[in-house]
């Protein structure tokens, strides 16, 4: 019998655990919010969490835009050639990276080098009692911790976007005017008559929210990390998965919010 | 004063605390000994609000450990984490003067830079130590920090745990002494957490044995070798035989 409902046990105890944590989830960004509208504010790390997650993800965000704006003018082209409608390619590579590929991959390349950096760095605080010793030491460690690198993401992520979008289209640009035969000044013509406010203003907006999303994910789990080194490596890794898949998640709600008809 | 009444604390199904009742009078060193995984650092936690125990009061001078203001409830403590717990992103200084860098201690950072060279000179550190990061120090020189750390705002109630845990038997010696002396010349009052019998007869004035969730034995340091007391006897002998099972 035992054996038999052994699953159902399994089920129940996975349920049980997803709902806590989704409660001690809710408190945490209950808490995050509390304790940005009330001092004392600490102006040192929010800074060094712009530096940090702002510029230092510039040359991985730049690759990453870089390539895949070339890929995407290659791909576009390809496939409109088959319709004998090459000539969308600007336009669509600029729609395709500022209201989609720009800040997906933005966010997602900021998961993986800002989201796992926090964590692990806030885990290791927590098994070496650094956590305790804020505390100790009449400081929130919520306050000191948290709120400055989820502000700093916020602000920061959608610059990044930005700079990734403008990185992105000149990747596409570079391939179509250099590979495929493209006037340069019919292309940056095109791309810039296409684009809308409200293009710009969704990647903007969706860099805020995924930025958000990858701050509050490492700083999450890396106050909930387990002891020792397996505790710090497990809040690693389900931060990065955790914060991968809320974007991509956030993603579709926005795009519908943006875009839906 | 610091006083337990009937402290419970569990951690799923261990009960770790289970009714410890303790008085730490003002001005004293308690030393709390027991076996690993008794509950001793979370006796002490539970005084700092780092651990909610489930029942029982802690009071500190009377008052609720609590209820109140707790950043200025906390501004009274210093503590000396078994590990040191510096700060890795901040160099040596910085770490010190922690607490005189913001918050309601606030100073200005020239003055707070110079309280924590004084207060690394105080426990046998030079200045240049000041501005090298926590990754640079030695075992030894990471505890002392920590001490500097632990007293640079002057509090009244200084908490250590496990101070010697890691360190030859010459830099134990050298952290006992600077324990005892600051905690005499401050008139604060202490409480440490410790295994090492060489530690308890160097820095307490009182002893407190915590087992099976309970203060089993507490007394003057004086009184511990003469206690007949079977399990604070077995503890200080360090024998496998006795009412201690050796494997827990």
């Amino acid at each position: 019998m035992n054996m038999l409902l052994s699953p159902f046990a399994l089920i129940g105890r996975q349920t049980l655990a997803l709902l806590a944590m989704i409660g001690r989830f809710t408190i945490f960004v209950a808490q995050t919010l509390s304790h940005m509208a009330r001092p004392p504010f600490y102006g040192r790390e929010f800074l060094t969490a712009m530096v940090n997650i702002g510029w230092l993800s510039l040359p991985v965000v730049g690759m990453t835009a870089i390539f895949t704006g070339g890929a995407l003018a290659l791909q576009i082209y390809d496939g409109s050639s088959r319709f004998s409608v090459e000539s969308v390619v600007p336009q669509i590579v600029a729609i395709g990276m500022v209201r989609e590929l720009g800040p997906v991959l933005v966010g997602l390349m900021v998961a993986a080098r800002v989201t796992s950096s926090i964590a692990a760095e806030i885990a290791t605080m927590k098994v070496t009692e650094q956590i305790d010793a804020l505390t100790t030491l009449s400081t929130d460690p919520l306050k000191y911790l948290v709120v400055p690198r989820f502000i700093a993401a916020i602000l920061v992520v959608p610059a990044l976007v930005g700079v990734g979008d403008i990185i992105g289209i000149y990747g596409g640009f570079a391939v179509a005017t250099g590979q495929l035969g493209f006037n340069p000044a019919t292309y940056i013509r095109n791309t810039v008559d296409f684009l809308q406010f409200n293009d710009v203003l969704s990647s903007l907006v969706k860099g805020a929210a995924f930025g958000g999303i990858a701050a509050l994910m490492g700083c999450y789990f890396g106050m909930h990390s387990g002891r020792g080194a397996q505790g710090v490596g497990q809040a690693t890794k389900s931060s990065v998965q955790a914060a991968a898949v809320l974007i991509l998640a956030a993603n579709f709600l926005l795009t519908s919010l943006f875009f839906s008809t | 004063m610091i006083s337990f009444q009937n402290v419970h604390k569990s951690f799923g199904p261990k009960k770790v605390l289970q009714g410890v009742t303790l008085e730490i009078a003002k001005g004293t060193s308690m030393v709390i000994i027991g076996g690993s995984g008794t509950g001793k650092s979370v006796l002490l936690k539970s005084v700092l609000g780092l651990v909610t125990p489930e029942t029982g009061t802690i009071l500190v001078d009377g008052k609720d450990a609590t209820m109140g203001d707790h950043d200025a409830f906390l501004a009274r403590f210093g503590m000396l984490f078994q590990g040191g717990a510096l700060f890795d992103s901040m160099p040596v200084w910085q770490n010190v003067s922690f607490r005189l860098l913001r918050g309601s201690l606030k100073r200005p950072k020239l003055e707070a830079r110079e309280i924590a060279i004084e207060k690394l000179r105080r426990v046998g550190l030079t200045p240049d130590v000041a501005d090298l990061f926590p990754s640079e120090l030695s075992g030894g020189m990471q505890k002392r920090v920590g001490l500097a750390r632990a007293i640079a705002a002057e509090p009244e109630i200084i908490f250590f745990d496990e101070p010697t845990t890691g360190l030859d038997p010459i830099m134990a010696g050298v952290i006992n002494d600077l324990i005892r002396e600051i905690v005499t010349e401050m008139g604060a009052t202490a409480m440490t957490i410790t295994h090492d019998m060489t530690s308890v007869r160097a820095i307490a004035d009182n002893v407190a044995m915590l087992h099976d969730g309970v203060i089993q034995w507490t007394g003057p340091v004086a009184q511990m070798d003469a206690s007949g007391d079977p399990y604070l006897d077995q503890f200080i002998s360090g024998r496998a035989e006795g009412p201690i099972e050796a494997v827990r």
